[in-house]
């Protein structure tokens, strides 16, 4: 009885997410503007050319695979503010296990993704157990890991081996390994959220977490659960970095702001940050407008400063064009 | 005769009753601040002189401005992270518009308050008509504020601050009586603490910031204009980082990352004074208290000679542990 409602709600869903979310349109709409701007300023020489192209999913796979896991933490109607510092500390700890030593990779990757799903433990613990708000909750344990990494590392630390290396520059045919990965990982996280019964459940718990728990789920294991996958998918982008730079420093996770982006991305992606809406798709959406819009600035030699000012308006805008029509006071 | 002396000690048990309630009733950032504040003057002489106090008031005063002007936002429910880097573009945009010239101060501190209100404003409307959550939009504001702030000088401000700008940030009033020397800082600190109580627990301001924090629906049904009413609390909140700002500087010259971190501190400090995330509860006084304990709490580290680092993992054990304090005390009494 339960499982065939939990299977049917599971078949709406899917029935759901394969409408595209709006944000691709909005994504339509950045890509002609930057075609514009790019046939004016550079007559159209950037978006024609394919290795551009390519970078625009590369940049976005740092951000992308993050991105994925921020999204569940949010359909929990929770937050996760550590994904900086655990990508750093992933990017430290893994290169400086390494060492230059092939021997030691599945060591390092081992040792890392415990220390991911640790963190991603304890901040589901305060939560739940502690009645933390997530906000603080997280925010506390990206100070303590912020101030553990900087008492401990003070820059470059170790360095990762040339065979390590494929993950960040390996091409399978013309396209890069990493593309497959973030695309892996959106897709699994799609299976996750659509059509498994923790992914219903936890719509249940970011919907209404107190009709959840009284309609018999584990609200708390739930949330928990939701917590160590994001903290694990920031270890994965935590590897792919460090596979790209070839050794890991303390700045790396909050020099890419991936804490504050990757919440911006997922609710540009139409996840609702009160919980219970959303998806990996729209997400992904999310993380190409910021690609597109990186790469072009790059290749149009806009200010730095400039960039950060602009890009302040574009996460403002877009997610005022869904919230506009929305009924309910936004706090 | 033993009636009587039950009857005396049952109204002494009573004294005692209500004497613990009362003492159950001060809010735990009161102790916890004396304990910290006197391990810290005892470990450190300079602490037991008053001179030693104002100077640790003087810079605890700019946090506690910007704890009760983040207080104004939480308490309504939201969130402004655009605080710190509205700090950073205050100082750097002050350097740029002083350019040296000492006539200018004035001028300088009047655009730069017009610029926090045109922040808050934004920050206001974009939450309350766009209806983007707060965290997003300050958020947007925060990366905003700070690009303006640095493509306007170029990432290097340059100039200093004339001596009449710097006067708030470290200036002393001379030959006050009793306290000899008051920093100006803590003066301005306490007038805007005495306004913000005003504001938040007499005025129907504080009243309907409260119940829009408590129930926004359940307000709006009872007249409050909820929107104005979150609009004027970002825009209070703004203009108490411009002054924060001025402070800062003051205190401590010009640099483009002063701001970094500080709209967390602030949460922090008014999470460790008592106020309720996402709305509903919030004190003036006990927020100050909060500032104050925290700025102690860095001095404590400080002076045990733990390394720089260890300040942020301690301050994030510090407010997981206030918020689990309140969390689990408000569960028990349900």
């Amino acid at each position: 009885m339960t499982t065939s409602s939990v299977s049917a709600n599971g078949f709406n869903k899917f029935l759901h997410s394969i409408r595209i979310p709006p944000v691709y349109y909005f994504l339509l709409v950045i890509f002609i503007g930057g075609a514009a701007l790019d046939f004016y300023f550079a007559d159209g020489q950037i978006l024609t050319n394919r290795a551009i192209l390519t970078n625009i999913f590369v940049r976005s796979v740092a951000l992308g695979i993050v991105a994925v896991g921020q999204t569940f933490v949010l359909i929990g109607a929770s937050i996760d503010l550590s994904v900086a510092y655990t990508i750093s500390m992933t990017a430290v700890m893994s290169s400086f296990i390494m060492q230059g030593d092939p021997t030691k990779v599945p060591t390092a990757i081992f040792v890392v993704f415990i220390i991911g799903a640790v963190i991603g433990l304890v901040n589901g613990l305060i939560i739940t157990k502690l009645g933390v708000n997530s906000f603080i909750a997280t925010l506390g344990t990206a100070l303590i890991l912020k101030g553990i990494l900087n008492a401990t590392f003070a820059n470059f630390t170790g360095s990762v081996p040339r065979s390590y290396e494929t993950f960040g520059y390996g091409r399978i045919g013309p396209i890069p390994i990493s593309i497959f990965v973030l695309l892996g990982v959106v897709l699994l996280g799609w299976f996750i959220l659509a059509r498994t019964k923790f992914g219903s459940q936890l719509y249940g718990v970011g919907g209404n977490s107190e009709v959840a728990r009284l309609s018999g789920l584990r609200t708390h294991r739930v949330l928990i659960g939701a917590h160590v996958i994001c903290s694990l998918t920031a270890v994965l982008t935590g590897l792919f970095i460090v596979s790209r730079l070839r050794a890991g420093a303390p700045w790396i996770g909050p020099d890419g702001v991936y804490d504050l982006e990757s919440v911006a991305t997922t609710v540009i992606g139409g996840t609702a940050l009160s919980g219970g809406k959303g998806g990996v798709w729209g997400t992904l959406g999310g993380v190409l407008i910021f690609g597109v819009i990186d790469t072009l600035f790059n290749q149009l030699g806009v200010n730095p400063f400039l960039k950060n000012v602009l890009r302040g308006v574009i996460i403002i805008l877009a997610v005022a064009s869904y919230t506009l029509r929305s009924k309910r006071e936004a706090a | 005769m033993t009636t009587t002396t039950m009857a005396k000690s049952s109204r002494a048990v009573k004294v005692l009753n209500t004497i613990w309630t009362w003492i159950k009733k001060i809010p735990p950032v009161y102790p916890i601040f004396i304990l910290i504040f006197l391990t810290v003057g005892f470990l450190n002489p300079n602490y037991q002189t008053a001179n030693g106090i104002f100077v640790f008031l003087r810079r605890a005063s700019p946090l506690a401005i910007l704890a009760i002007g983040q207080m104004f936002v939480l308490s309504s429910g939201g969130f402004d992270l655009s605080m710190g880097s509205l700090v950073t573009f205050v100082i750097v945009g002050s350097s740029m518009l002083l350019n040296n010239d000492p006539e200018k101060a004035m001028i300088t501190i009047v655009i730069m308050l017009g610029v926090g209100v045109i922040v808050g404003l934004i920050n206001g409307v974009t939450v309350s008509f766009l209806k983007v959550p707060s965290l997003i939009v300050t958020l947007g504001m925060l990366l905003l504020v700070k690009g303006v702030a640095m493509f306007w000088s170029g990432g290097a401000p340059r100039g200093y601050f004339t001596d009449n700008f710097r006067i708030f940030g470290r200036g002393n009033i001379e030959n006050v009586p009793i306290f000899g020397k008051f920093p100006i800082a803590l003066l301005i600190m306490i007038v805007i603490a005495l306004l913000s109580y005003y504001l938040f627990h007499k005025s129907n301001f504080g009243k309907q910031i409260l119940a829009i924090g408590d129930n926004v629906r359940a307000s709006q049904l009872s007249g409050v204009r909820v929107r104005v009413i979150r609009v004027l609390a970002f825009v209070y909140s703004a203009l108490l980082a411009v002054v924060a700002a001025i402070l800062l500087g003051g205190y401590g010259g010009i640099s483009t990352n002063v701001g970094d971190g500080l709209e967390m501190q602030a949460v922090s400090a008014a999470v460790v004074g008592g106020t309720l995330l996402l709305g509903g509860k919030g004190s003036v006084p006990s927020v100050v208290f909060g500032a104050f304990t925290l700025e102690a709490l860095f001095n404590l580290l400080n002076l045990l000679g733990l390394p720089k680092p260890y300040k942020d993992a301690v301050q994030g054990l510090i407010i997981i542990g206030a918020v689990a304090y309140v969390a689990l005390s408000t569960r028990k009494k349900r």
